[in-house]
């Protein structure tokens, strides 16, 4: 497959989130961020304060008790309002960037994702309507993972991370998921996208991302609720094109599945036996 | 108080003397103190069969692959593991420290219903029986996780019913042994002894108590809606039947966060004890640790949708359980700041139950911290569901309630057993723990992080190091735990008499250490004096 040589799961440097390829996910990332070097603010200070108290008062060194140091209303106010302050400081940017993670109107291109135990289906609406297919585990993968396979996963490529069919979608579009599962709660998820959301039995969630122009290339993720035996097992790639490239992506598609439908020469006149095996995808 | 009992005719009064021989001594149990031990050993065992589960799981992820397990065992493991550390090890050992303490910090003789006592415990070894042996029918235990969603948990064989029936024994034992604690602080104190002066761990047992009793009934509920569901075709979560999947995420969760405080509140009210003792130092705004208590309880019933974020939720909802989760930020700083305050100015020695108070004080706010992350909605989308919320609840619950009960256990075992016990032991106890605590959880924020999906038997090879680092942790944690056995065999055998106050030169307030040790068998037969 294409760009197969650029093998990375996600942008992650290995502990921490990966700052990703959309808009959401550099804000996801920036607040995560602007979060956790808050806490180590708060961290350094409280621990400070602790680790002082455990160095400085000490029986050994013949620290004296202040009993009468029970209560002080003063102080007590202080950092009960302080905290407030603070969360108000993280609460505002974060309720301001759920709006847009929510904001899923003017989408060019909408996709359904049904999740299956273990599997994902993926049926292409707008432009790329009539294009459908199932996106599994690839064969490599799924022998390696045998218990006692034999096989060491690492000689494997993208191990539990590659799929016979990856999702394509075009760079700098607005693609729209509308999720969904036949079976059990699934969720679908992209960590470069910052893209996660159940797949839900009689429900359909929605999700969106528009990945940079420039950015093209695979982006790998898993299902990431429990789903049952194989939950582990269910990888989700997203193969990013240009639009240009995923035009003609699309056309090789339907002219695939036409053929597949009608694998001769359709002659209309012919009342051939019914096609009783006849593929729909 | 030593009487014949051969001669006695008046079998009411035995319960007044010495305890019974034998077997009959534990089965016909009223004494709290008898009680309390035996909810303590059992919740010890069940930490041990928990802590196996928990070695199996972590053995298959020492490297990528699966060597030892079949996915569908290793997803009993993780849902097994949470089910019977939850129920059979954290509540119980707090249960139990309930029936040994309370009765002696507020003066009374014993619990107030003291046969329902009995009846309390003794439904938990029927109930794990229950539970555990579907590890052995066709089809296996539980196997979609402890929360047990629809419609995974519904795709089980015979366990579904096993589980449900073993839930439903659980929550009558916690129900009942929360209206014993309540009915016990409201009517049997000391005289003299309001509210108010009662000490912390007693409070914070009064709140968890209201807690369990107003939860444990939503968990039965949802829980009999997924047994009707699966034997008697009714369609509660089932949408083809025009029923919600997600209404149980809700029910269940409307029992879980609160049941996620009643695993931690009476953990506060034991640190609240011991780090006053060994700063010798009153604690620091005990008024206000009460009510941050309860105001914990109180924010604990409206925060449940913070666990469903990625399920999809009305944009004001999604506000709306952010601001109400960072809001629990509040009171639990306030009583983190108030036990750096006890320490401030006191006069600090290191004995087990001070270490083990200090590990819980920095490891849990630790897990505070990545709770004030995972409350943040945009970003709780590349959390959720993640290694980064394992190492949060573990943190809270490990290092967090964990420890508190190992904490009570070494402040209040000599008082039990009238023995000190090898303090180089418990030291090495706790070093041991606290460092083979962090190899075990920490590297989990940046699995996480990095993209590791939680409940899965199998990873990509990136996260092949840090997955190596944690399981190594946990086998030197899970190890660790035969000292803490070894101590208190030994503790309870013999050793250096422990005096009343055992603590000499800290500085232990409460009742409990107004009587001898080991606290006699019937205490406070008459009410003491408040001083």
């Amino acid at each position: 497959m294409r760009l197969i040589g650029t093998v990375f799961a996600n942008t992650s440097n290995g502990y921490n989130l990966p700052i990703g390829v959309t808009d959401l996910s550099k804000a996801m990332y920036g607040l995560h961020m602007e979060v956790f070097w808050i806490c180590v603010g708060i961290a350094v200070v409280v621990f400070g304060v602790m680790i002082y108290s455990l160095l400085t008062f000490r029986q050994s060194k013949g620290a004296i008790p202040d009993t009468t140091m029970v209560h002080s209303t003063k102080v007590e106010i202080i950092w009960t309002i302080i905290p407030v302050l603070i969360l108000v400081v993280m609460a505002v940017p974060a309720a301001d960037l759920i709006l847009k993670q929510e904001d899923t109107r003017n989408s060019e291109l909408s996709i359904r994702v049904t999740g299956y135990q273990w599997k994902w289906q993926y049926q292409y609406m707008d432009a790329g309507a009539g294009v459908d297919f199932f996106s599994t585990l690839k064969q490599d993968s799924n022998f390696a993972r045998q218990l006692d396979s034999g096989i060491d996963p690492k000689s494997v490529p993208n191990y539990l991370l590659d799929v016979d069919k990856p999702l394509v979608i075009p760079s700098g579009t607005k693609v729209r998921l509308l999720l969904t599962s036949m079976d059990v709660i699934h969720a679908w998820w992209v960590p470069d996208f910052g893209a996660k959301r159940s797949a839900i039995p009689g429900y359909v969630n929605e999700l969106w991302f528009k990945v940079d122009p420039g950015k093209e290339g695979i982006y790998r993720g898993q299902c990431a609720a429990l789903c049952g035996r194989d939950h582990g097992f269910m990888p989700v790639v997203v193969d990013v094109r240009t639009p240009d490239d995923f035009k003609k992506w699309v056309a090789e598609q339907k002219t695939a599945a036409q053929q597949a439908v009608a694998p001769t020469v359709p002659a209309p006149a012919d009342a051939s036996p019914p096609a009783t095996a006849q593929v729909i995808n | 108080m030593a009487h014949d009992h051969a001669a006695d005719t008046t079998h009411h009064d035995d319960h007044h003397g010495e305890p019974a021989h034998g077997i009959k001594r534990w089965l016909f149990a009223t004494n709290h103190k008898d009680i309390g031990t035996m909810y303590l050993v059992f919740s010890l065992t069940m930490f041990f069969v928990g802590g196996a589960m928990a070695m199996i799981i972590r053995a298959e992820l020492f490297k990528p692959g699966l060597q030892l397990v079949d996915p569908a065992f290793f997803n009993q493991m993780t849902t097994m593991h949470a089910l019977v550390m939850i129920f059979g090890a954290v509540m119980p050992a707090f249960v139990g420290l309930a029936n040994w303490m309370i009765p002696l910090q507020v003066g009374a003789p014993d619990m107030a219903l003291p046969r329902m006592n009995n009846f309390s415990f003794w439904i938990l070894p029927f109930a794990f029986t229950i539970l555990l042996s579907t590890l052995f029918i066709p089809g296996g235990a539980p196997a979609g996780g402890w929360t047990m969603y629809p419609p995974l948990f519904l795709q089980g064989g015979n366990y579904v019913a096993m589980a449900i029936f073993a839930i439903h024994l659980l929550g009558a034992s916690s129900i009942m042994g929360a209206i014993n604690v309540i009915v016990t602080i409201m009517n049997m104190r000391a005289p003299g002894m309001n509210l108010l002066k009662m000490p912390l761990f007693c409070w914070s047992w009064l709140i968890t108590a209201y807690l369990l009793i107003a939860v444990m009934p939503v968990l039965a509920g949802a829980v009999t809606m997924l047994l009707t569901d699966h034997y008697f075709g009714t369609s509660f979560f089932n949408a083809a039947g025009g029923g919600d999947p997600v209404m149980f995420e809700h029910v269940f969760w409307f029992f879980g966060h609160p049941e996620v405080y009643i695993m931690i509140l009476p953990a506060f009210g034991i640190i609240s004890e011991i780090l006053p003792t060994f700063s010798r130092k009153p604690l620091f705004g005990a008024t206000s640790m009460i009510y941050a208590i309860a105001s914990i309880a109180f924010l604990s019933f409206i925060v449940w949708g913070h666990h469903m974020f990625v399920d999809g939720m009305p944009l004001a909802a999604q506000v709306f359980f952010m601001m109400s989760t960072m809001l629990i930020a509040v009171p639990t700083g306030v009583k983190v700041f108030n036990w750096t305050a006890t320490m401030w100015k006191g006069s600090l020695s290191f004995e087990p139950p001070m270490l083990f108070a200090l590990s819980f004080l920095f490891l849990f706010t630790i897990g505070g911290f990545s709770g004030v992350m995972l409350a943040i909605v945009p970003v709780d989308f590349q959390y959720n569901q993640t290694y980064f919320v394992v190492a949060h609840f573990h943190y809270v619950l490990v290092p967090g309630a964990v420890f508190a009960i190992m904490a009570a256990v070494y402040y209040w075992l000599p008082k039990w057993t009238g023995n000190m016990y090898s303090m180089g032991l418990a030291k090495t106890h706790f070093w041991l723990s606290t460092i083979f605590v962090n190899v075990l959880f920490f590297p989990q924020h940046f699995l996480g992080l990095a993209g590791m999906p939680r409940r899965i038997p199998d990873y990509a090879v990136q996260f092949s190091d840090w997955n190596m680092v944690s399981s190594i942790g946990a086998f030197g944690f899970g190890l660790s735990q035969i000292l803490f056995v070894i101590v208190i065999v030994q503790c309870a055998r013999g050793g250096k008499k422990a005096s009343a106050e055992v603590w000499d030169g800290a500085a232990p307030t409460g009742l409990e250490w107004t009587i001898p040790s080991p606290a006699p068998y019937h205490s406070f037969a008459v009410a003491p004096e408040l001083k």
